[in-house]
Order: structure tokens, then sequence, then C-alpha cells
């Protein structure tokens, strides 16, 4: 069915100007993206996946312009560093790329055929548009500014860190990053810092059978940004998919995960912590996995702190096709408001066709726990450490979910350091 | 030590008067017990004196060692020695027991002007503390007060007590909840706490902790007030009789 004329337009003038490479494998790939969205046509806050939160600052033609610089995160962890700058991969800014076991192309000098890149480039993003469409997914695959193509062979020794700086006040930047690896490899794959006033992001990830894959991104915190990414996940037998994001701050996140479980023991999870201060701040986190092998394990694990009318926005949904069966689903999204302004928005759902599984979704809002502050105050803790204290214990069990102490330690301190600089 | 002076509390956010004069006064060294029936008052003597939220102070007056105790932030009474044994101790999920005990020791020695702890000496002090109360690493590892038992929720307590080292305690019905080994250890916990320098005050509702702990002077509140003072032999005859003749005598 044809998209109405006013869809056509704002399709037309959100795209208009991208970047396009209509030739070579990307023209194909790229080509065949741009063919969903201009069925799609842009998401529109009336769709029910947009009910919580407004795309209208996404899809508008221009990106607003923004002040300020946030820092880059993981700073201490010694990782191989790929720097872009305004959406544009900076060779100098980065280090060497070369990593035993690993493999790292830069998206926009991809031009001669890569076979691996090839066959998953936008396929895991197409397949994760049904059943709900995702339009911005489609816009990430189609015009991509840059990306990297990351495969790993084997074990990778140290982390890959993607660094986003932003030098434009008015940057919008979309990238597309493809990551495979093959069977039993296994890599840490970082992202932090301030890409742009706007960023659309894909992040495609085929983990093959017993391999394993840790995410740990951290979004930046200049307050004015706008951010839309999405990871689509291929979760083979025996593998594992961890991620992990942190935000603060920043006008609208809308952070996106459909993890795809397609092989027997296998393990999925995703987690993030999000701390937000003030009207403008809204932090959205859209979950969709799908269980379709045996004996699988998946866990969503969200925490948002909020405050001075703060919004933070979960959706997770857990489907379990017929037939995997010993399925084991948790999923739990939690909000601390710290003052009545705030609102936590929360649509939890479980789909679920196989008769042997265990899934457990489970969300609350809730205030710091007077009596423990008092407890806590009454031992001689002072007010503020003693809040800190709550609010790092709030989200202790989502930041079990990194695995690596140093990198969970990073973003212990981070979180600490906003806690303080918001205490008022 | 601890000087109570004609306190009148009443709720902050409903007009009911809870304490209608309460004088007392705790010598360093001494240990004083508070009986008496429900609803007379005893735990929210402990509770404003400790600097909890909820509570107006109409009239009156609590110093320790001379400073206005009811001016000072909770945070600020402890580092000036005061403390609380909670009768329901809270759990904090997330926070672990040593790293509680750690924060809260080394932010009452910096409000005091003194040093922090170096990690190694505080492990050696808390191990010290924790076998004495027969605390096992496994439960000081656990976030503060979950899934620990009755009797291990108020041993941790004691430990608080034994670590932080404060002059002035207030224990809220300590026993309750306690078998006989339990109350048996919280005691020689608490006797081996008392020194010259430190004053105890014991909220209890019976008087087989006070065969523990024994306590200097009993008093009896009832209706927000002490009706009686007088030496151990008070609690033993509440043991014996109630506090109804005891009322009767002061109305």
């Amino acid at each position: 069915m044809a998209l109405p004329q006013a869809k056509l337009d704002q399709l037309s003038a959100r795209i208009a100007g991208l970047h396009f490479p209509s030739t070579g494998w990307q023209g194909k790939v790229r080509g065949e993206a741009l063919e969903r969205l201009t069925a799609m046509g842009l998401p529109g806050k009336r769709d029910e996946y947009w009910r919580y939160t407004d795309p209208t600052a996404l899809t508008a033609p221009e990106a607003k312009a923004v002040e300020g610089r946030g820092e880059v995160a993981f700073d201490s962890i010694d990782a191989v560093k790929l720097v872009f700058v305004d959406g544009l991969f900076d060779a100098e800014a980065s280090d060497d790329p070369s990593l035993a076991g690993v493999e790292i192309i830069r998206l926009a000098e991809a031009v001669t055929d890569i076979h691996w890149a090839g066959d998953l480039y936008g396929q895991l993003e197409a397949a994760g548009q049904k059943p709900v469409q995702r339009p911005l997914a489609a816009i990430g695959s189609a015009f991509a500014t840059d990306g990297v193509l990351i495969r790993v062979t084997g074990a990778a020794e140290r982390p890959v860190a993607l660094v986003y700086r932003s030098e434009t006040d008015a940057s919008d930047v979309i990238l597309h990053h493809v990551v495979r690896l093959d069977e039993g490899a296994e890599i840490t794959l970082l992202e932090s810092g301030d890409a742009a006033a706007r960023l659309l992001t894909v992040m495609e990830v085929d983990v093959a059978k017993g391999a394993r894959f840790h995410h740990v991104r951290s979004q930046g915190r200049t307050p004015d940004r706008l951010v839309a990414t999405h990871i689509f996940a291929r979760i083979a037998e025996g593998a594992l998919f961890k991620s992990f994001t942190v935000a603060a701050n920043g006008v609208l996140t809308r952070n996106e995960a459909v993890l795809d479980i397609v092989g027997d023991d296998s393990v999925a999870h995703v987690a993030g912590v999000a701390v937000g201060d003030g009207r403008d701040f809204l932090h959205d986190d859209t979950v969709f996995i799908t269980h379709g092998a045996e004996r699988c394990e998946s866990r969503q694990v969200f925490k948002k702190v909020l405050k001075n009318g703060a919004t933070g926005v979960f959706q997770g949904k857990i489907l379990v096709k017929p037939g995997a069966q010993k399925t084991d689903g948790y999923q739990i999204s939690q909000s601390l408001l710290l003052d009545g302004d705030s609102q936590f928005l929360a649509k939890p759902e479980l789909e679920i066709y196989a008769d042997d599984v265990k899934c457990s979704h489970g969300s609350t809002s809730g205030a710091i726990d007077d009596t423990a502050l008092f407890y806590l105050r009454s031992r001689g803790v002072p007010e503020k450490a003693a809040q800190s204290l709550l609010v790092l214990a709030f989200l202790a069990e989502a930041l079990a979910e990194i695995e690596d102490e140093a990198i969970a330690e990073d973003l212990r301190a981070r979180l600490e350091g906003w806690l303080d600089r918001h205490d008022g | 030590m601890l000087e109570i002076k004609n306190l009148h509390v009443k709720l902050e956010e409903e007009d009911k008067v809870i304490l209608r004069g309460v004088d007392l006064k705790v010598e360093a060294g001494k240990v004083h017990a508070i009986m008496g029936p429900n609803g007379s008052g005893k735990s929210t003597l402990s509770y404003v004196l400790s600097g909890r939220d909820g509570y107006e102070v109409t009239d009156g007056s609590a110093t320790l060692d001379g400073e206005e105790l009811l001016e000072m932030e909770a945070e600020e009474r402890a580092a000036a020695g005061l403390f609380l044994a909670f009768q329901y101790p809270v759990e904090i999920p997330g926070v672990g027991n040593m790293t509680f005990l750690r924060t809260a020791l080394n932010a009452q020695r910096k409000a005091r002007g003194e040093d922090e702890v170096s990690a190694g000496d505080f492990l050696k002090l808390v191990r010290e503390k924790a076998a004495s109360l027969k605390i096992d690493a496994d439960m000081m590892k656990r976030p503060v007060n979950v899934g620990f038992s009755g009797g291990e929720k108020k041993r941790n307590e004691i430990l608080q007590m034994a670590v932080l080292q404060p002059r002035m305690c207030i224990l809220d019905e300590t026993d309750s909840g306690l078998d006989v080994d339990a109350m048996k250890l919280v005691s020689e916990g608490v006797n081996a706490l008392r020194d010259e320098g430190r004053a105890f005050l014991v909220i209890t509702h019976y008087q087989r902790l006070l065969d523990h702990i024994k306590p200097d002077v009993v008093h009896i509140m009832a209706n927000g007030r002490i009706v009686q003072t007088g030496g151990p032999e008070l609690a033993l005859e509440v043991e014996k009789n109630g506090y109804a003749d005891i009322l009767a005598g002061v109305q």
C-alpha cells in the first residue's frame, strides 16, 4: 500500500541530502533499506510503538544545534579506540586498528565486496521490522554516513572502543555498524561520547555458535542531545550476548534492542541505567526479545533515576515461539523518582506460545526509602551521601550485569559524579 | 551526659501529642532503663533523640554533654556520639554491610575532624568485634540486614555500636524477637561496651533483658512522661505486678 502524500513529503524532507552511495554492494543493501523505509514512512506520535515518546524531533528535517560537549567514558580502559568526529571516522585520532583475531573495516571505505558484511548489512534490521516497524532503523541502514564492519574470528585480547566526538553544533549523524562473531569468538565493544546534536545508529550483531559478545555503552551527557539507537542481534547456539547502556541527560534518547535468539542453550542480556534531571529529559528503552530455541535465557534489567520532572519509558517484550521450551525469561524495569514531578511509563509484555517456560516480569516506580535514609543518617552518614548510596544501591542489580569490573567501576564513578552534580 | 528537660513532642502531620514533659538525666558510666506500657512514648523518645523526621518538638530540650541535640541533623548527632539501636533494624538491599559500616565510621570521623580509618585497620576492627558477637564473614558481605534473622539483625546493631563506639547508646527494645541464646549474646555485647565514659538508655518491656544488662536506674514511662524512677527493684516490681499498680499510684 502506497503511503499518503503527506507521509511521503515528510519522509522526503527528512532524507533530503543524506549520504547515499548507490553503487557496489552498499548500493544494493542501502537501496533495499530505502525501499523498506519508503514503504513504512516515518514514525508518528500516534503509532502505538511511539505512544510514550514523541518522535517528532527525531523525524524533523534538521537537527537543532546544541552547545557544549560531554566527556568520553572508559578512558581508563585499555582498548583499541576508533574515533568518529561528527559521524566520520578519524584515522589520525584513532588507534592502529590491528588486533589479533579481529578484522576492522571502515564502512565508508568498504567499497569492494565484503561478502560477510554484504550478507549481513541491513539483513538483521530488515528481519527486525516484524512484527513492529522501525523506520528509523531503516534510515540508519540506508543513509549511514559511516560506521565499522567488525569481524571477530578469535578471542579479542582487548576491547574495541568506538569513541564519538562532535565538533559541529548542529551535526546530524547516522552510523551503521556490523559485527560478526565467528564460532567461539569473543569481543567486548565499547561505545561512548556525544556523537552529535542528533544521532541515529544501527548496530547489527551476528553471534555465531558458542561466541560471546559484550557491549557496554555510555551515552554522553550534553543536555540537549537527541539519540535514537538500534541494536539488532542474532544469537546462535550456546552463544552469549550482553549489552549494557548508561545514559545521563540528553533531551530525548530512544534505545531499541531487538534480539533474536535462534540457537539452543544461548544467553541474551540487555540492561541499562539512565539518570535524568529536568522536564526536558526523556529516556526510552524499547526491547523486543524473541525466543526461538530451547533452553535459552534472557534478562532485561533497566533502572532509571528521575528528578525534577524527568520522564522514563520502558517498553519490553518477550516473545516465546512455539517449541522454545525451557525458556527462562526475566524482565525488570524500575524507576526511582526523586520527586513527585517525575514519571515512569512502562509497558512490559509477554507473549508465550510454548508450554514449558519460565518467564517473569516486574515493573515498579518508587521514591527513596525514608526509613533507610534515616537509618544511614542515624549512623552518621550525611544526607546527600546517604541518598547517593541508596541510589547506587537501587542501580546495583543493573550494574551487576557488566561482567568486566574495571568497566563497571568506570561507569559507577561516572554515576556518582552525576549524583554529586545533581544533588540540588 | 544526656539531659532531657520538659520535652514535649507531637506528631508533625497530625494533632497527636506523644511526649508531655519528659525529664531525664543519664550520667556517664550509667545504665538507665525505661519501661512502660505500649503507647507510653518510649520509642518516640528514642526517635526524637536520634533525629527522625515526622515529630515536632513543641517544648523542652535534650542535650548531650551540654550540646543541644534537637538542633542537629541526625548525622551530626551520630558524630557527636549518640547511637540508636533500632527496634526494627532496616534492610537496605544493594548496600553491603561492610561498605555501610565503613562509610558510617569514616563519615563520623570526618565530621569530628579525625583521619579516616584505613581499609586494613577497619577490617581488623570489624573482624574482632564480629567474632565476639558470632557474626560470620558471610553476614558482613551481605547487604545490610537483608535476609538476616531477627537475632542476626539485633546482633548487627550491637556490632555497629561496637565499631562506631558512641558515648550515648539508646537501645530500643533490643530484646524483642530474641530467643534466650541471642539475648545472652546481645547482652554480652552491650556489657562489653560498658565503661565509665559511656552511658546507656535501655528501652524494654520486660525485666528479662535487665537480668543480663543490669541497670543502675529504672524509669517507668506512661502517657508521655516519666512517672516513677527507682533502682533495679522497680523493674522486678513491674515484672511481678504489671504496670497497673504503679500507674494507679501515680494517678
